[in-house]
């Protein structure tokens, strides 16, 4: 059943290494250097998938990266699935498995393609205009647009593939080793560069390197055999590095590029294990030499889309190049003389050409001249009206063209074929080029848009800056090359060019039929089914800019961009609204220029590297003692202790009593700690806190808050008067390194003339938290030479010690309300000096407690957590902390701030407590308060921030956030919950031991 | 991605630095006798030109020192980079 059309032996395939491959669960063999299309092509299989919309049956239509039907699913149901590749671009390989997508339940029977006879229901803008009314129907509409719409499933498993970034620095970069690139390669790298030449292809030399006719001659060799030459000079270059199947994927500003290494995609996969797959480079380049080339545009006419129509340029490459006819009966269709090119190629290879319409009418050229002596029949004039076969082409039927080229005139002509290839021109490809920011001019002659304006050290060479023929580009690249690289000479000038390509050009964006616009289906985006009716029906409903075309007739947004089809959107809106194309723009080209896998984006950046995180000295105590962490920054902090199979409310609730009846230990050592050294050190501080600073005596502690301009609380911590000149600052754990940040930008910005130093300490030492009332008999047993009396040593003071010979500074300081130790030590011994506490606690039950249960203690004491309570619109006055606010100092960061009109209202949100009516019912943080329920639209006056069960106070507390709340201590409000209401009354936010007993207990 | 010139360590990548807002904006020596507008005006107001702008960078993966850029908004050229406390270029 299935043909062999394997025609003439290629160079580039190697007929000894045959490989058999799946497609759609059937066997198929090709042989080494195809790819799966040009090995589909070889079996006569050109039906490859379903269209996105319409789930019209699509084929291979290129040969390249551009390509919009040919997409497949590679190895389905395993861990190294992928959807959406481009057939044309994957290399085949022994066991390659690959199936269509967007069609069920197969590529040959698809219910989807019922679509393609409701098209007259489908318009442009159909989801817009349908599915989003009414929009309670949404989800139901989306349950079958995602099942019919489908462009492949993504993989389940993880992905048991290796990727990697890599950073590159060059002198110079070119991108694409096509003839030009290759000359640029081997003139900057012979002239001293450090050159990197790129190309997403498996080989170097572009479409040339196949390029066989003596029609195009250098040097009087055949184009393809002189470059071959070149090519394997620039190989022995040493400054100069080549990479194939890397393609460039962005161009951003300041010559940053990124483009995809493909280092594994082509070989087996049981040979793939332990390689890297894709590697990610990160190009820093002085110069850019960019030569991708161009694309061959389609033409627009009815029913362009049948599997069997493909691009000239690909029929060509796939003879010349796979050695593989797309057909046995070719008909070709052109406007302008790459047809003939192909005709050349197909009848050099034995390939019979049926024949050529060409819309021009008056053409004279070799080449269609050398066509004509093959007795191949050219139809000038001409233009192909509809095409016919449901699966695959069969016939196409043409008909005159009037001289303005709007109306298809005259008696239709039947040609029966099984291929037709297609040749509107060629688009430049200006991808890359206005990623970078650069400006396009249009080229009326050409109809193409070209390199204009440059924003960096860069130049475009060969036919993407429009320089399409032999000739052309050695008429000018050498010049530029040696105007952008300071050169005298290059080696290529003064060569002699055979070149018999003519470029007379008949540019019709979209061709007639007898048909009127309405009864055909003429592509312009192949893979997203948008027509030249479409875009016609948008201009129609007022739809101008190019942009919002785009989007409303989804052209150019499949995972292709519209690589071939948007020059067409552009010239069909151009003539339909009468304006110039240069003035109307192009839409903006986006990276990828082909897309990235996920795994090549995040690189090594996975699992347990996805994100760094920090541990504490005294981290593997934590492990071997069970404790469950909790993330906070980028610190892993003990959570708490399950001891016994606890769960967490049970561990919680253990912890804090142990710690209110005996002695907890905490570990403390995440907390931001900065050390403020120099002369003016009190002044800042004074300036930087709310409260004052001047009068803090050596050895004390004081706790501060920290503000922004805006006023609004934005850190908290405690300061310690270390000496005359030098505090030791502590932040939050979150703050510590934006804190640092702001302080740093008052004193080099605002306050240069203050004497003051920051450094950060916070990895310096180890910070051990003791408390409960057993605490100061465990700490002065760890420090036996130090005086804990109250009277030397009282709450908020700290004192230098020494733990054997090692010297450490303690705090009495406390944010549990319990009278409390921190021991301060270099980082090393911290984990001794835990262990040590542990050990001598042992006798009063010390118990280890985490974050949960510390967020639980000082929740009972009312203190706040900066982040939890407050979200950066609470002021020190909505927390209730004013006597933290100094009156008599004249300026401090957000003092202004205060008594804005804003900041004074009385019915700002305020910290409270919040008690439940029902002692064993805990709020959720987060719920909203109202008063009133039945009032509508319900009036939510705030929210609860912080709520635990506590085991001290044997009852439910919540901190919380209330209109007005400070006026409103005993009044019942209502927290309404999915199934219930909770009435709870306002509080003192301060639970337990207002007076501070504890302390000093 | 662009590459800024720090003052005291020379050209780095941009992902060492972190943008501070429009350079020049001095904070007022005397808040308390300013308006809630005049307050308002050093503390909310802000320009956003396509064009050429004064800037403030900090290089925090760096030095940590805190400098004015002038930069093209519309295409990322950097024009000049000076120190905290140097006059502005007037070209
Ligand atoms: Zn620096």
């Amino acid at each position: 059943m299935t043909k062999n059309l394997r025609v003439k032996t290629s160079k580039f395939i190697d007929e000894t290494y045959k490989i058999s491959f799946k497609f759609n669960g059937k066997t198929y063999y090709g042989y080494k250097g195809d790819t799966l299309a040009s090995a589909l092509l070889a079996n006569d299989i050109h039906l490859v998938g379903r269209s996105f919309k319409y789930h019209r049956p699509r084929g291979i239509m290129t040969a390249g990266s551009e390509e919009p039907n040919a997409i497949v699913q590679l190895h389905n149901n395993t861990s190294r699935t992928e959807p959406n590749v481009r057939a044309t671009e994957i290399e085949i390989y022994e066991g390659l498995e690959a199936s269509s997508q967007n069609c069920w339940p197969s590529v040959n029977f698809d219910i989807g393609g019922i679509n393609n006879f409701l098209s007259p229901v489908l318009p442009a803008g159909f989801y817009y205009k349908t599915f989003m009314w009414p929009a309670s129907f949404w989800e139901k509409y989306e349950y079958f647009i995602r099942k019919s719409a489908g462009l492949g499933k993504s993989p389940i498993e993880p992905d048991p593939d290796i990727y990697e970034h890599k950073y590159i620095h060059c002198d110079v970069l070119i991108i694409g080793a096509g003839i030009a690139g290759i000359l640029a390669a081997k003139t900057a790298a012979k002239n001293g560069y450090k050159t990197l030449l790129v190309d997403e292809k498996p080989y170097l030399g572009g479409s040339t390197i196949y390029q066989n006719s003596e029609h195009f001659k250098i040097s009087n060799q055949i184009s393809s055999s002189w470059l071959e030459k070149e090519i394997n000079e620039i190989k022995k270059i040493k400054n100069l590095e080549i990479k194939i199947r890397t393609s460039v994927a962005a161009y951003h500003g300041y010559n940053f590029l990124l483009a995809r290494e493909n280092l594994t995609d082509h070989i087996p996969l049981e040979q793939r294990s332990n390689k890297i797959r894709h590697r990610l480079l990160k190009i820093r380049a002085k110069k850019v030499i960019t030569a991708t080339g161009s694309l061959e545009r389609p033409l627009i006419f009815d029913n362009n889309d049948r599997p069997g129509i493909l691009l000239c340029s690909a029929i060509e490459k796939y003879a010349n190049f796979y050695g593989v006819a797309c057909g046995e009966k070719n008909v070709l269709f052109t406007n302008n003389d790459s047809a003939y090119e192909t005709a050349i190629s197909l009848y050099q290879k034995g390939i019979n050409v049926e024949a050529i319409i060409d819309s021009r009418e008056e053409t004279d050229s070799k080449l269609i001249k050398e066509t004509e002596k093959n007795s191949i029949k050219v139809y000038k004039g001409y233009t192909v009206v509809d095409t016919y076969g449901y699966k695959r082409i069969n016939k196409v039927s043409i008909m005159q063209l009037s001289k303005d080229g709007q109306k298809a005139i005259g008696s239709k002509i039947s040609i029966s074929c099984d291929c037709l290839g297609i040749s509107g021109g060629w688009t430049p490809a200006v991808h890359l080029f206005t990623q970078s920011g650069g400006k396009l001019k249009f080229k009326d002659e050409d109809q193409v848009f070209i390199p204009n304006i440059y924003p960096s050290d860069q130049i475009s060479i060969g036919s993407c800056n429009g320089e399409f023929t032999l000739d052309e580009i050695f008429s000018t690249v050498p010049k530029t090359l040696k105007e952008f690289l300071n050169l005298k000479k290059t080696d290529y000038e003064d060569l002699e060019i055979k070149s018999s390509f003519n470029k007379s050009k008949r540019n019709i964006w979209l061709l007639p039929s007898e048909k009127i616009i309405g009864k055909t289906k003429p592509f312009v985006d192949y893979q997203n089914d948008a027509t030249a009716k479409d875009i016609k029906l948008a201009l129609r409903e007022g739809f101008r800019s190019i942009e919002h075309v785009k989007r409303y007739t989804t052209t150019g947004m499949g995972t292709d961009q519209g690589k071939l089809g948007n020059m067409h959107a552009l010239g069909i809106i151009s003539e339909t609204t009468g304006s110039k194309m240069g003035e109307l723009g192009t839409t903006t080209f986006r990276p990828p220029y082909t897309p990235l896998t996920f795994g090549t984006i995040v690189g090594r950046n996975v699992g347990e590297y996805f994100d760094v995180f920090r541990k504490t000295p005294i981290h593997e105590w934590h492990i071997e003692n069970k404790a469950e962490f909790e993330n906070v920054g980028q610190w892993k902090r003990p959570w708490y202790y399950p001891k016994n199979g606890e769960n967490m409310h049970d561990a919680v609730q253990r912890e804090s009593k142990a710690a209110r009846d005996s002695a907890g230990i905490l570990d403390a050592s995440t907390l931001g700690k900065i050390d403020i050294q120099g002369t003016d050190a009190s002044e800042f501080l004074n300036r930087v806190y709310t409260n004052s600073w001047s009068k803090l005596a050596i050895g004390k502690c004081r706790y501060g808050l920290m503000l922004n301009e805006d006023g609004m609380v934005y850190d908290d911590g405690v300061t310690t008067r270390l000496d005359e000149n030098h505090y030791i600052m502590t932040t939050t754990t979150g703050g510590a390194a934006t804190v640092l940040g702001k302080l740093e930008d008052y004193l080099q910005t605002e306050w240069p003339e203050l004497d003051v130093y920051l450094t950060s300490v916070t990895d310096h030492y180890a910070t051990v938290s003791v408390c409960g009332p057993n605490s100061k008999k465990i700490v002065s047993q760890v420090i036996p030479d130090l005086d804990f009396s109250d009277e030397n040593f009282p709450h908020m003071t700290f004192r230098n010690a020494k733990i054997s010979n090692i010297k450490c500074r303690v705090m009495r300081i406390s944010f549990t309300g319990e009278h409390s130790y921190e021991i301060n030590i270099q980082a090393n011994y911290g984990k001794s000096v835990w262990e040590k506490c542990m050990e001598v606690g042992k006798e009063f039950n010390i118990t280890p407690y985490g974050t949960e249960t510390m967020h639980l203690l000082r929740a009972e004491k009312g203190f706040i957590i900066v982040g939890q309570d407050t979200d950066a619109t609470m002021t020190p006055v909505d927390l209730q902390m004013d006597w933290i606010v100094s009156k008599k100092k004249y300026d401090f960061i957000g003092k202004r701030s205060l008594y804005r009109s804003d900041t004074i209202r009385e019915d700002r949100k305020q910290l409270v407590g919040l008690l439940t009516e029902n002692p064993n019912e805990v709020l959720e943080e987060g719920a909203q308060i109202v008063a009133d329920i039945k009032k509508t639209p319900i009036e939510m006056l705030g929210h609860v921030t912080s709520s635990y069960y506590s085991p001290n106070l044997k009852k439910s507390i919540a901190l919380g956030v209330v209109k007005s709340g400070k006026n409103m201590i005993g009044q019942k409000l209502v927290i309404p919950m999915k199934n219930k209401q909770i009435n709870v009354t306002v509080a003192d936010p301060v639970f337990l031991d207002k007076e501070n007993k504890r302390l000093n207990a | 991605m662009f590459v800024i010139n720090c003052p005291y360590c020379g050209e780095r990548e941009q992902s060492e630095f972190k943008a501070g807002g429009e350079a020049h904006i001095i904070r007022p020596k005397q808040p308390t006798e300013l308006s809630d507008d005049q307050w308002a005006e050093y503390l909310f107001m802000r320009k956003n030109i396509k064009g050429i702008q004064f800037e403030r960078w900090v290089h925090t993966h760096g030095c940590r020192k805190w400098f004015n850029v002038v930069r093209d908004t519309s295409n990322d050229v950097i024009k000049a980079v000076y120190k905290m406390g140097e006059k502005p270029p007037t070209k």
